[in-house]
């Protein structure tokens, strides 16, 4: 493994930011990304990346990016769960890593819901 | 699934529900095209039942529904190309999986991203286990370890995204030439 020394510098550059971080556990914004057989098969792990991506390109601090297993409804996923602090969960269905921009843009940054992305819009 | 880094990803998560401290994943390509994936862990293991019918689309430990597809798929593409796929476990011990394929074979899938296979395990679990990655080709090889970063990071959690854009990115570099042009 190499470049150990770059990570010792990306350390430098987070630990202000962490300890900022822990004074404000209630207000991070969670992301929940269904990783089981179906949704890896269904293409969650490109959507997981993006999501990390998208986050740290915009340097999002309060937003923690997490997973879970099946809930049994396999032919929505990749599911991703937004959870914002103080507000109802918001679950999108047939996620892509297109689709991950907007979601990131529009509702973690802004606020506001994509609702033709979310399982109500898909089930009707 | 589309190729065999999904796999491996979808069955190291048996290793992380198995409680593991550690997990290894080893992918070893021979001179003759036989690939070996090993998976290996220090989690609670399985009874000798429940081995004897882990294979079966019909097992699974969950109690939602009845099947469980992430093993049998796997030992499905690996018969396809003339490979294997075993399973050794003592529980209380741990278990190890070991899946050849012959990737000379036309049904072999390819490799796939591998980088984004360990760094999806490492972000989604930061703690633990600890995630030991070893890859061997006629053309070099390469080893990670999550207890080395862990060490140089002192303290920062490894699911920051400056992280994993970078655990992403430095196995990227190390894996490539080891099987680019080969299998991914």
């Amino acid at each position: 493994m190499k470049s150990l020394a770059e990570l010792q510098a990306i350390r430098e550059k987070t630990l202000n930011r962490i300890n900022l971080r822990k004074e404000d556990e209630a207000e991070a914004t969670r992301v929940v990304i269904g990783m089981a057989t179906c949704g890896i098969a269904a293409g969650a792990r490109p959507v997981m990346l993006a999501f990390m991506d998208e986050i740290s390109k915009r340097g999002l601090n309060h937003v923690t990016v997490s997973q879970t297993g099946c809930i049994g409804m396999c032919r929505l996923e990749p599911m991703v769960d937004v959870i914002l602090p103080g507000q109802e969960k918001v679950t999108y269905v047939h996620m892509t890593p297109e689709k991950v921009g907007r979601v990131v843009a529009e509702h973690i940054v802004n606020g506001r819901p994509v609702e033709e992305y979310t399982i109500g819009a898909a089930e009707k | 699934m589309r190729d065999l880094s999904l796999h491996i990803l979808d069955l190291m998560q048996n290793s992380i529900r198995a409680q593991a401290k550690a997990v290894s994943l080893s992918v070893l390509l021979k001179d003759d095209g036989m690939l070996s994936v090993i998976i290996e862990d220090d989690g609670c293991g399985m009874s000798e039942e429940l081995l004897s019918r882990v294979t079966s689309p019909f097992a699974t430990t969950r109690t939602t529904r009845k099947v469980g597809l992430g093993i049998p798929m796997m030992a499905e593409n690996c018969r396809l190309t003339g490979g294997d796929l075993s399973i050794e476990s003592t529980p209380g011990v741990g278990t190890k999986l070991t899946a050849t394929l012959d990737t000379s074979s036309i049904d072999c899938l390819p490799l796939g991203d591998l980088p984004g296979t360990v760094t999806t395990l490492v972000t989604m679990n930061p703690d633990k286990p600890e995630f030991i990655l070893h890859c061997r080709s006629p053309k070099g090889e390469m080893h990670f370890d999550t207890r080395e970063i862990r060490e140089a990071l002192a303290g920062v959690p490894l699911n920051e995204p400056e992280i994993a854009a970078w655990m992403q990115e430095s196995l990227r570099e190390e894996i490539e030439p080891i099987f680019g042009g080969v299998i991914l």
